[in-house]
């Protein structure tokens, strides 16, 4: 891709460059001469028309072709990504593992190793930018976006905000610290025996402590205490909520007739805002998570949900016909 | 010196008489005047004051960017500054200095009107203009608002700060430009003089034509996305904000439908006056009259499908950003046109470097640039990584302020003697002209390496290996406000000192050089009967003679 940014900077150099030598030239050949000089009348040739036309046309679909390609690769994570929930406040970035730890402003990914960073905010609109890795993604507020990368090499590089967020827009700043796979794995044990606590940043009230298991487990234990699965069965049987089994990846039809795919930001907005998506069948009556549950809680349920997956091929209860689970991304 | 007797003999022109400067020179005069001349004198006047206004506020930007850690005043400070510059220059100077002080005075001249098609609805467009300026600086001195010019919502939603009046501010401002889009889309249809068809209107009406329809078909959007975030921020509305079940992204769509093309609202007169100067300072006519006036209006309506190239990492699907990249590389097809033409106008002509000469060369260099840089960007896959750094800011300098202040000068010193009668000092114009070219890219040029090495934009503090390419830039930007004063300076010597010039001192074709300089107040005494094209340098002859309607 930088190969594509210096291609392009540099056609831009000799064009702007040529243009206005050019007129240079022409002065200097056609410097006036008198006062009253008259100059003949010359229009361009079709021909050369076309030309302004094409020259540039061929030039820009050729940029545009390259930066395209380019562009499906970035928006495409590969189907072994490994996912971590980013979450991004005023003015700080939080980051929760499958693995089970979470962290402020300190990234820790494996090299050689995809990751895919499933990323929302608190407030307003932010921006994850590591300039190293030449990605960048906005972080909106009530949705998740998402990001990928693949680091070759260890070493730290600078996480940056790049969409302007307030007086502090400028320092919320963070570090991805990219370790060998054996160092990344040494690390997540340490966190998960919890030997290795609160190294990344000060710890904050949102943050819950110590960690539990990894996020399946934790989402398990919040699920009991928050009460979920009152309503919520795990096993696939009909109780006052839609079960969650085989929940992720599956269509559901809503009251209003509507279809939607039960991904992460779905099932995220029906803790925040149950009555914005009821399934067809279901009364409204869940009450709302919002600012019941921390960021890596939420994250934490979303990954149970994740793992509650059957392996039969299974009827979905409001969409007809049977069909195999898609786990595409 | 006026025009020989003689000459206005053959031309049949009736005697020389008061000029619109000195018809009635009481105050309320020129406030209640509904003289096209005199609208456009006053809107010069405003937005040069903004223009120093917003000046103003740029240098204290680059002063404190010195350093990359807290310096000279605190973080709120510094985001209200880069809002405040941002929302003047663009509204209060970018969007009327050419359009509405120059279009104002010259497009009436230039096809052989006695006046635009509504001088009351003109007058009032100042006026509305006025107490949009109004609102705004109110804003600005009950302790401006924090959101830059692009009001992005949520944080637009739950600032604290003055954000309602700037709105209210901006929504108004919008009015003023409808009533000058329309004015002039009338006056182009209804009032073009014996002889002036279409194809032998001067090239800068095209644009201006076009920059019309833009103004017109696009402000509505923008006063009704701020009117929604003005209601969102009092009444809780909850459009945009997602915690009462509205979309943050929205608000950036409604944006950019009205603010993309603005860009061609701040850029299309720019290159409405380049058309002008080229020809004049070329002696010769355009190359390609019909490719040049045929790609303002290419411009005008492929500008309306270009908006989603802001939100390329804002989660948009990747199917639209290549749509939306792919359509707006036809601004820069029509643009390399108009480019190629201008150009090839220089080709066998008689070029005479005066200082508006000077500035069409910057103005080349600096479209192109920037304009293959806008292209850059609208390449998908570059954007990602350098979206709201200091690339695009370096990029949308270099059409702001490279190719339209380049141009907005241009006119000043090209137009100087046709609104004053009186001529500047040549020596310090092409001074002043090369230390602004100078400095403009001594003040950017560092900024696309900034942008390329990852500094992100409306930045207080910014990592230390960024200071060197800082400093370089706000070395420039000093050099380019020197630059700005010694224009000033001499313009305003001239103005009240300079040696009165003949009727036609570039020895122009334009039709607007068919009257004295300056004009009387109806322009015309008689209606010129136009029997040539307005850049046709076959032939000394006047274009139009003077006849008996």
């Amino acid at each position: 891709m930088d190969r594509l940014h210096y291609f392009v900077i540099l056609t831009t150099f000799v064009m702007s460059t040529a243009v206005g030598l050019t007129a240079i030239f022409f002065f200097i050949l056609y410097r006036r001469r008198s006062e009253t000089q008259t100059t003949p009348h010359i229009e361009p040739a079709p021909l050369l028309e076309a030309a302004f036309v094409i020259i540039p046309l061929a030039f820009f679909l050729l940029w545009w072709v390259m930066g395209y390609r380019t562009a499906i690769g970035l928006a495409t994570p590969p189907a072994d990504a490994m996912d971590i929930y980013v979450q991004g406040k005023k003015w700080m970035w939080k980051f929760a593992y499958p693995g089970g730890p979470n962290s402020v402003n300190v990234l820790r990914v494996p090299s050689g190793r995809p990751v895919r960073l499933l990323m929302t905010s608190r407030d307003v609109i932010h921006s994850f930018y590591v300039p190293e890795f030449r990605v960048k993604q906005d972080v909106l507020p009530g949705r998740y976006s998402q990001v990928w990368f693949q680091a070759v090499e260890p070493g730290r590089f600078q996480i940056l905000c790049a969409e302007y967020c307030g007086a502090g827009h400028s320092i919320m700043r963070g570090e991805v610290i990219v370790l060998k796979a054996e160092e990344y794995e040494d690390w997540v044990s340490a966190q998960h025996r919890g030997l290795a606590t609160k190294q990344d940043g000060p710890p904050t009230a949102l943050d819950f402590a110590p960690p539990l298991g990894n996020l399946v487990d934790q989402g398990r234990r919040l699920a009991q205490e928050q009460g979920c699965v009152k309503c919520h069965s795990v096993d696939g049987s009909q109780h006052i909520g839609p079960t969650w089994l085989d929940l992720y990846g599956r269509r559901e039809r809503l009251s209003d007739g509507r279809i939607v795919n039960v991904d992460e930001g779905y099932i995220t907005e029906s803790m925040m805002d149950p009555f914005a998506k009821i399934v067809d069948g279901f009364k409204p009556v869940m009450p709302s998570f919002a600012n019941k549950l921390a960021g890596p809680e939420v994250a934490a349920i979303v990954e149970y949900i994740k793992s509650l997956q059957s392996d039969a091929v299974r009827t979905g209860p409001s969409e007809g016909p049977a069909y195999a689970p898609v786990r595409g991304r | 010196m006026r025009q020989s007797e003689e000459d206005r003999e053959k031309l049949g022109a009736p005697p020389a008489h008061d000029s619109y400067l000195t018809d009635g020179t009481t105050v309320m005069s020129w406030l209640n005047t509904r003289d096209h001349k005199r609208v456009g004198v006053m809107f010069l006047a405003a937005v040069v004051f903004f223009l120093f206004l917003g000046g103003v506020f740029a240098l204290a930007i680059r002063m404190k960017l010195l350093y990359p850690g807290p310096f000279l005043f605190d973080a709120l400070t510094y985001n209200r500054l880069f809002t405040l510059h941002g929302v003047t220059m663009i509204f209060l100077f970018m969007i009327p200095a050419i359009p509405s002080a120059f279009g104002n005075f010259v497009l009436p001249l230039m096809i052989g009107a006695r006046d635009v098609a509504f001088p009351r609805l003109n007058l009032a467009s100042f006026y509305v203009y006025l107490a949009g300026a109004v609102l705004a600086i109110w804003a600005m001195v009950h302790g401006g608002a924090d959101t830059g010019w692009t009001f992005y919502t949520p944080y637009s939603t739950t600032t604290p700060t003055m954000l309602f009046p700037l709105l209210l501010g901006v929504f108004v401002l919008g009015f003023s430009s409808i009533m000058t889009g329309i004015n002039f889309i009338v006056t182009v249809h209804t009032l073009r003089a014996p002889g002036v068809g279409w194809m032998r209107l001067p090239l800068f009406v095209w644009s201006i034509y076009a920059t019309s329809i833009i103004q017109v078909l696009a402000t509505p959007v923008l006063g009704l996305t701020v009117l929604l975030v003005a209601l969102e921020r009092v009444l809780q509305f909850g459009i945009f904000d997602p915690a009462r079940g509205g979309d943050p992204v929205l608000f950036q769509h409604f944006f950019w439908f009205y603010s993309h093309p603005a860009v061609y609202i701040m850029v299309l007169p720019g290159m409405a006056v380049i058309s002008e100067c080229v020809a004049t300072f070329s002696r010769k006519n355009p190359f390609g009259y019909k490719a040049i006036a045929f790609s303002s209006l290419g411009i005008a309506f492929v500008g309306f499908f270009t908006w989603g190239h802001h939100l390329f990492v804002a989660g948009q699907s990747v199917f639209d950003n290549g749509v939306f990249g792919v359509l707006s590389m036809f601004v820069g097809i029509f643009t390399a046109v108009k480019v190629f033409n201008w150009v090839g106008t220089m080709y066998r002509g008689a070029i005479s470097f005066k200082t508006p000469f000077a500035y069409i060369c910057g103005f080349l260099f600096f479209l192109v640039f920037g304009g293959m840089t806008g292209v850059a960007l609208a390449t998908v896959a570059l954007d990602v990584h350098w979206h709201d750094t200091y690339f695009v800011v370096a990029h949308f300098h270099f059409i702001m302020v490279g190719a339209v202040i380049m141009a907005f000068l241009a006119a000043l010193h090209y137009w100087f003697p046709k609104m004053f009668g009186r001529t500047y000092h040549e020596g310090w114009g092409l001074v002043a002209a090369s230390l602004i070219i100078l400095g403009f890219n001594a003040t950017f040029i560092p900024q696309f390496l900034l942008g390329n090495n990852g500094m992100p934009r409306r930045y207080y503090q910014y990592p230390e290996h960024f200071q060197a390419l800082n400093v370089a830039s706000t070395a420039g930007a000093t050099l380019l406000g020197f630059g700005f004063v010694i224009i000033f300076i001499y313009l305003l010597i001239a103005l009240r000192w300079g040696p009165r010039c003949e009727q036609n001192p570039w020895r122009s074709k334009g039709f607007e050089w068919l009257t004295e300089s300056p004009p009387p107040t109806h322009n015309f005494d008689r209606i010129p009967h136009i029997t040539q094209d307005p850049h046709d340098y076959r032939t000394h002859a006047p274009s139009g003679v003077y006849a008996d309607v």
